[in-house]
């Protein structure tokens, strides 16, 4: 008597559909899904985009030693296209140095018959120290000085070393720890608070079809999330994707699933949209800050670096970046999605075992 | 009895903590008719048709409900039973037709959506997003989702609670025509009117323990002789009649 049951059940579709509706019909979430990691990512592109050699501002103090030494030690600094020069006055060169828009005030001697100089800057600031070395090789040159070793520089711009390189994988992450964390626990405490859970608990529904429900809806956003992201950086900024397409999808994947069970681990058993929030930051927060989202997580202390290493999201970072940038196969990357796949198995077991329908 | 019981407690305790909600209930409910559950809130009203719902967990007692039980058939019994929760929320984005469309995909068997809608009279908001409905079109929406299963017995937990006339009298006309199918139906309501006019039996239960039963004439002949009747009326009309008389039948949610 029992018909033929379909490979996808009817309720299985119609619970898809209804997360898929459900979450296209917020504009507001579609925004923080879609909208702004791109946003983000244009942002700090366009921060941090490479401009061609840094030019180092520095100022020749007016007055000292007349015009005409103030003139000569410009007009040879300014030879070098490294460095911006401008002649400001006593207290206006004190003003810019202190706010940190020169790098070194030359102060010419008090007699033009001395040729000596005097540099002022501040020897904690790096672009200062660099701008002291240029500054007295122009200077040196200028007045005679020859260079027994001969140099020539060849230079290189590597792609994939910039910054928005590094931060793209990051974001990435980021994102998907976010959308699998927010998407998955909102939805299911908001169903609990409103007792929509407990009223399908009364209907003969398949707890595993709803729970797998949302990560079908999941998965199908992940591919837009993965898309819009990649797809951005590659085609605006040009971040490389070194490493196998495929097993970009399979880091992804795997990362979005650990994230959606950890989403349903913090779901589990909060009752209102406040407590899960407070739940869902407390998980996230040090994750945002020591994965290495938007700066290298090995600027930690080596203390910490053993608990760094095994969350979720340093992991999947790690990943994400081997692959792009550095174009490692997934076989290369065991201990990364061995983490990334043990969050994955812990959090989604623990949440069934303690997850609350009522 | 004529016909077997649809519904059978015994005994039945449940405790919250110190707090003992339902205290030694007993209840026979037959195939086929209208039984109303009334009390004052706190009674343990909702305790009890919740463990019958099988959403609650008793703490002793034997429950039976269509002659099964929920520790040995829960499959088939979800698949039979339809019920309405006192203060379910549906999903607000969703559209009448796409929540009975849900709804109606964890049954076997059932009642088409358009038939369900048309029972309840959404039909002209059947594309409307839930979050666009008056209380009262939520209201038939929950019971359209209790009956779209085409149960054998149906669980209404203060289904009239808030409603204009107009609304309550629409859903007593589809509870009637629900019971004149030979279905049953288990109702709690603090409208005494409406437990007069739906139902063939009540219980009152207090305290977790069912204090009077009968039909609303037996229960309301057994304290007459206490309340002598009032002068007579030369009305059989309610102000209620009067207010739709005057405002018609016709449901008035915008």
């Amino acid at each position: 008597m029992s018909e033929p049951r379909p490979l996808i059940s009817r309720s299985l579709v119609q619970l898809t559909l209804v997360r898929f509706r459900d979450f296209v019909r917020q504009p507001e979430a579609v925004f923080w899904t879609f909208g702004f990691p791109v946003l983000l990512a244009l942002g700090l592109g366009l921060a941090f985009r490479s401009r061609g050699p840094e030019q180092a501002s520095v100022a020749v103090l007016a007055g000292n030693g007349g015009n005409a030494a103030v003139e000569q030690i410009r007009s040879a600094l300014a030879a070098d296209s490294t460095l911006r020069v401008q002649v400001l006055d006593d207290s206006g060169a004190v003003r810019e140095l202190r706010t940190g828009k020169i790098a070194l005030v030359v102060i010419p001697a008090p007699s033009p018959r001395d040729g000596s100089v005097e540099y002022m800057y501040d020897p904690q600031r790096s672009e200062s120290r660099t701008a002291r070395l240029v500054v007295d090789q122009a200077l040196q040159q200028a007045a005679g000085r020859t260079d027994p070793v001969r140099v020539k520089d060849r230079t290189i711009t590597e792609r994939g070393s910039r910054y928005i390189d590094f931060v793209i994988p990051g974001l990435l992450g980021m994102n998907l720890m976010g959308s699998g964390i927010w998407g998955i626990g909102f939805a299911i405490v908001d169903s609990r608070s409103k007792r929509l859970l407990k009223r399908l608990m009364a209907t003969p529904m398949s707890r595993a079809e709803f729970l797998m429900s949302f990560l079908f809806s999941r998965l199908f956003f992940l591919v837009l999330e993965v898309l819009a992201l990649v797809g951005f950086g590659a085609l605006v900024f040009g971040v490389p994707l070194r490493g196998p397409l495929v097993d970009l999808g399979i880091i992804c994947l795997v990362s979005a699933l650990a994230f959606g069970a950890l989403g349903l681990l913090i779901a589990s058993r909060a009752k209102t949209i406040e407590g899960v929030s407070g739940l869902m930051n407390l998980v996230m927060l040090p994750m945002w800050i020591f994965s290495g989202v938007f700066f290298s997580s090995s600027n930690f202390p080596d203390v910490v670096q053993p608990l760094i290493k095994i969350l979720p999201l340093t992991a999947a970072i790690d990943a994400l970046r081997a692959n792009m940038l550095e174009g490692t196969a997934i076989s290369g990357l065991g201990a990364e999605m061995a983490i990334v796949s043990g969050w994955l198995v812990v959090s989604f077991f623990a949440a069934l075992r303690l997850f609350r329908w009522r | 009895m004529t016909s077997p019981s649809a519904l059978v407690l015994r005994g039945l305790r449940k405790s919250y903590g110190p707090v003992v909600a339902v205290d030694g209930l007993d209840l026979d409910v037959a195939t086929g008719e209208c039984f109303g559950l009334l009390g004052p809130n706190g009674a343990g009203k909702t305790t009890t048709i919740e463990i019958c719902e099988g959403l609650l967990d008793k703490d002793s007692g034997d429950v039976e409900v269509l002659g099964m039980t929920w520790r040995n058939d829960a499959r088939d019994l979800r698949q039979r039973l339809g019920i309405q929760l006192q203060d379910t929320q549906l999903t607000e984005k969703l559209t009448v037709v796409e929540t009975l469309n849900l709804f109606r995909s964890f049954y076997r068997k059932g009642t088409p959506v358009g038939e369900v809608i048309d029972l309840v009279e959404l039909g002209e908001k059947r594309n409307a997003r839930i979050g666009s409905l008056s209380g009262g079109q939520k209201q038939r929406l929950a019971v359209a989702c209790a009956l779209v299963g085409d149960p054998e017995l149906l669980f209404l937990d203060e289904p009239t609670t808030g409603l204009d006339p107009q609304s309550r009298r629409q859903l007593w006309r589809l509870i009637e025509e629900f019971r004149s199918t030979g279905r049953t139906i288990l109702l709690t309501t603090h409208y005494m009117d409406e437990a007069e006019k739906l139902c063939d039996r009540v219980a009152i239960v207090d305290h977790g323990r069912v204090i009077a039963l009968g039909t609303p004439d037996d229960l309301i002949g057994s304290i007459a002789a206490t309340h002598p009747p009032p002068p007579p009326r030369q009305h059989a009309a309610t102000l209620e009649d009067v207010f739709v008389a005057h405002t018609g039948r016709t449901l008035r949610d915008e």
